[in-house]
């Protein structure tokens, strides 16, 4: 009876400072959390069940958790957690902003399904625009056109396990090479990324694109390099050509009818020819960057498939 | 597809690349920047800050685009870079 009880008041008290400490969390703002529930699903009903039920099931163990130096560590301890959080909050802000990341994995599966589908299959694709909502572009879950950063991200990892893959099939595979793989893709992707920045600089585009879209925009062709190289793992090399040219044509087609909305004019967008240097300027940058696309998943695949 | 004994094993020919090569690189190229003088040699080729005249239309043009970025790089960079190289150095000369 005696050890009963006093087990489960122990538990009473593992139980309440975690409940406590999570009700603080979701009553807190939402901009203090750093991963803030995106899914819109409703999770008020779900802490509302929860916090009902420890509840109702503490109360009898109230007495024994009346131990004034628990108590005090309890209270220290939530505050200095709250004080650590509120200084990580404020000093990451400075360098990396959450708050608009947030907005480029804001993805469900359905998004992820079609825009997978879009990156191997654009052609019937019709309207490319990005639909606004109220100066704001819409978050990536509710249009298929928006810029995410999820698989690009999911992309990169997964083009680092399947060339750990395929290089452990040449029984050229190490540990260390892995990370080797990673750094330089990487660097080749950062490369990519600011020589697009210097161009855009020195053609003075005027366009809304960041740098975060930028860096989405070069991590979508990850997907199709996965494609050739799992397709010339199955299937050997011919597969792998077959796959690689496949999806490079359509990584160009469909970074060309992404870009065109956002680096031409109105008129050149809508496929009107329009003559002056500007505009024929505009028209090369975005088929380099276009181009540029099927070159670098060549580059980094070729030595994967021997 | 037996292995050619010829081929060596460095297949990652382009795959050494690290973020300090990139970094490393990257110092380089702003030194390189840097080293150019305004009086000396880039009024000499047509790239002062002088011959900067355009229309007040807003058509900068490439090489008005340019030559701001060499000069705006050089007003910047020519403080920092000063430690950034010592930096580097001492690191090269400890670690090689």
């Amino acid at each position: 009876m005696d050890y009963t009880a006093t087990q489960s008041g122990f538990r009473q008290r593992k139980l309440q400072p975690n409940m406590r400490l999570r009700t603080s969390l979701v009553d807190g703002s939402e901009g203090s959390q750093l991963f803030e529930d995106t899914s819109g699903a409703a999770s008020g009903p779900q802490t509302g069940n929860q916090q009902a039920g420890p509840q109702a099931a503490g109360f009898p163990g109230q007495s024994i958790l009346s131990d004034p130096m628990s108590n005090l560590a309890m209270a220290y301890g939530s505050s200095l957690a709250s004080q650590g959080r509120e200084m990580v909050d404020k000093n990451l802000d400075r360098f990396i902003p959450i708050s608009k990341l947030k907005y480029y994995f804001a993805v469900d599966t359905v998004y992820v399904g079609k825009k997978l589908g879009l990156l191997v299959f654009p052609y019937m694709h019709e309207n490319w625009e990005v639909s606004y909502q109220q100066d704001t572009p819409v978050a990536p879950r509710f249009d298929v056109n928006a810029p995410d950063l999820y698989i690009p991200a999911m992309g990169f990892i997964t083009y680092i396990l399947v060339a750990g893959l395929a290089l452990g099939t040449q029984n050229k595979f190490s540990p260390e090479l892995l990370g080797v793989q990673a750094s330089s893709a990487f660097v080749w992707l950062i490369m990519e990324v600011l020589a697009v920045l210097l161009s855009l600089y020195l053609v003075t585009v005027n366009t809304d694109l960041t740098t975060i879209d930028l860096l989405a925009f070069s991590g979508y062709k990850y997907v199709g390099m996965i494609v050739g190289v799992v397709a010339g793992l199955l299937f050997g090399r011919p597969a792998y050509y077959l796959s690689l040219l496949w999806c490079c044509v359509a990584i160009f087609v469909f970074m060309i009818r992404t870009l065109r909305l956002k680096l031409l004019s109105e008129a050149a967008a809508e496929g009107r020819l329009v003559r002056g240097a500007k505009n024929q300027l505009r028209m090369y940058l975005t088929m380099s960057i276009a181009a540029a696309q099927p070159i670098f998943m060549y580059w980094l695949t070729y030595h994967l498939i021997r | 597809k037996a292995l050619n004994p010829n081929r060596s094993t460095t297949c990652e020919n382009n795959m050494a690349f690290t973020l300090y090569s990139l970094i490393q690189a990257a110092i380089l190229c702003v030194n390189a920047v840097a080293v150019l003088h305004e009086e000396r040699f880039l009024s000499k080729i047509g790239w002062g800050v002088d011959q900067t005249v355009g229309g007040f239309g807003d058509e900068p043009g490439v090489k008005v685009q340019l030559m701001n970025l060499v000069r705006s790089v050089r007003t910047v960079m020519r403080v920092p870079l000063i430690a950034v190289n010592a930096v580097c150095i001492v690191l090269l000369l400890l670690f090689g």
